[in-house]
């Protein structure tokens, strides 16, 4: 029962965070902000997804390939965030909206 | 699992996923800019995989994410980056006018077909009841593994060999001149920087992965094809990282670890054969050793030739033919294209 | 399988992808014959190849119970097969646009309008 309970509140918080990345994303002006929006706040609810997930797992090896998962997309994630940064920043459209300082 | 969900509640989750999933496949066809369709083709295809996910079909997901999503993906958005060095890139408005009746009038026609044959075709007896009796003596636990290593395996096969001759096509399209030269584009990578980093991580992990995912696949959903993808993952990230170095078309081991899948394929067939059992027509006492040793020779094979599918013909360095690519570490080449 | 059965769908769920599989091949369809560019007409081939697989997955999923393996190994074969063909449908577009400096096809229309003129080794090129 209260492991059904806090599942359900972890995945649902894990939820509020994707909504919240993807309003970043949506609603924030220049490329680097919205990279600050997207990994930030979807790795955290991709965390608590997974945490929730794995209140359920039948087997601890679950539980270890949930942890691989999170892992493996918190590291793609911080990899891809800072390759389109550079791109960005050697694109100067980007950086005026940026508010480019010198 | 606790409890399942209602039928309204799946129902409603089905009815959202497909309206996502076509909504997807529209933004990839109409979207504006064809490297926002690209993108939107990525999407489209997690979703896909999602819905295989919820029809049941585990290992089509596996495929269908790794594959259909993530290698096409990739090579898709390699193409990107070439046509823009060609300056083709630029997008090009659909057909206009009274032109315009065609395709959609064959679109709406289609989709009508479809939609009738559903509701004509007759419920199919699945699966059928010579299947169910013949899974026990295939040596794997996994039904389609079963199928596509056992019962089938004539389609593998030659789907391998079809693999191999992709490749051949592609390796044919290069230059003339750079024949000699290594497989795909330069890659300009920052030395320490956070892509050498990631190429250095990713590979132990993404090994760990594949080879579980084939070993997994005889008993879980998983297999040659899913473990292969993920290794073919590995080798591209590895060559986009400066780790490695592609090599070229004629290197021995390159040629080898193409040419082992089917090769060790068509070998236990023939072994098979001569024993007097027919061309892969498995023992069922061995059937798991032979399976297992198809699986890991064809996952090798796979990983290489998909790997050299995403890579492209060989290519001579910049400068030569495709005019002023920029060779500065830091540019956009360095991560957007592959 | 483990888990298969928790996700088996709603009495209608095979009825859901089957028409969604027909949605996406018609417009595959249409984005095949209507649109130029020759990578998006790629992008339409493979929706049509997902649509097909799609409509074939919800027949195996419609009797009930756990899918037919059978289409399920033939759908794994057919995205493999995809993937072969769409690499070598992207090569020759490339190949294509280096002799032309133009992802479309001789016989349809223009060149892209703003896209640099058909000599592309020389023309340098523009950042983005």
């Amino acid at each position: 029962m209260w492991l059904d309970l806090s599942s359900f509140a972890l995945t649902a918080l894990g939820l509020f965070f994707f909504v919240a990345g993807t309003a970043g994303l949506l609603r924030f002006p220049d490329t680097f902000s919205r990279l600050h929006a997207l990994t930030k706040a979807d790795n955290l609810g991709l965390g608590c997804v997974a945490l929730g997930v794995a209140l359920q797992a039948a087997h601890w090896t679950d539980v270890l390939k949930l942890a691989l998962i999170w892992a493996l997309a918190l590291l793609a994630a911080g990899t891809v965030a800072q390759l389109v940064a550079r791109a960005a920043l050697s694109e100067p459209r980007a950086r005026k909206r940026a508010g480019e300082r010198p | 699992m606790t409890g399942t969900m209602t039928g309204a509640a799946a129902l409603l989750l089905d009815l959202l996923l497909v309206a996502l999933v076509a909504f997807a496949g529209w933004a990839a066809l109409a979207g504006r800019g064809v490297f926002r369709a690209v993108v939107f083709f990525i999407a489209y295809g997690l979703l896909v995989a999602l819905g295989w996910v919820r029809l049941g079909a585990v290992n089509v997901a596996l495929a269908e994410a790794a594959i259909g999503a993530g290698l096409t993906g990739v090579l898709l958005l390699a193409t990107v980056g070439r046509l823009e060095r060609a300056g083709a890139a630029r997008d090009v408005p659909p057909v206009r006018g009274a032109a315009a009746w065609v395709p959609a009038l064959a679109g709406l026609g289609v989709t009508g077909a479809l939609v009738w044959a559903w509701f004509a075709l007759p419920l199919p007896e699945s699966p059928g009841p010579a299947l169910a009796e013949a899974l026990p003596r295939s040596g794997v636990e996994n039904p389609v593994t079963a199928v596509l290593l056992n019962f089938r395996s004539w389609d593998t096969l030659l789907e391998a060999i079809v693999l191999l001759a992709a490749l051949l096509g592609v390796w044919m399209l290069g230059r003339d001149g750079d024949w000699d030269a290594p497989l795909g584009l330069r890659q300009h990578v920052r030395p320490g920087g956070v892509m050498a980093g990631f190429g250095r991580v990713l590979p132990p992990l993404g090994l760990l992965v594949g080879v579980w995912l084939l070993w997994a696949g005889a008993d879980a959903p998983g297999g040659a094809f899913q473990g292969g993808t993920v290794l073919a993952a590995v080798i591209v990230v590895a060559l986009m990282a400066g780790v490695a170095t592609p090599p070229g078309v004629s290197a021995l081991p390159l040629r080898a670890a193409l040419v082992l899948g089917p090769g060790v394929f068509l070998g236990a067939g023939g072994v098979l054969a001569a024993l007097g059992g027919g061309f892969l027509t498995l023992p069922e006492a061995q059937a798991k050793v032979v399976i297992v040793a198809i699986e890991a020779a064809l996952t090798l094979s796979i990983a290489v030739t998909l790997a050299g599918l995403v890579l492209g013909p060989p290519t001579a360095a910049n400068g030569t033919a495709e005019g002023g690519a920029e060779p500065n570490a830091n540019g956009p080449a360095a991560g957007r294209r592959a | 399988m483990t888990g298969a059965e928790t996700f088996l769908p709603a009495a209608h769920g095979a009825d859901v992808y089957a028409l969604g599989g027909a949605v996406l091949v018609g417009l595959g369809v249409w984005g095949l014959l209507a649109l130029r560019h020759l990578l998006r007409r790629v992008v339409a081939f493979n929706v049509i190849g997902s649509g097909i697989f799609l409509f074939f997955g919800a027949i195996a999923a419609r009797g009930g119970g756990a899918p037919d393996p059978v289409p399920q190994a033939l759908i794994i074969t057919g995205i493999v097969v995809a993937l072969s063909a769409s690499a070598l449908a992207v090569t020759l577009v490339a190949a294509l646009a280096q002799r032309r400096g133009g992802a479309v096809l001789p016989g349809e229309g223009r060149q892209p309008p703003e896209a640099p003129t058909a000599t592309p080794p020389a023309a340098g090129r523009a950042e983005g």
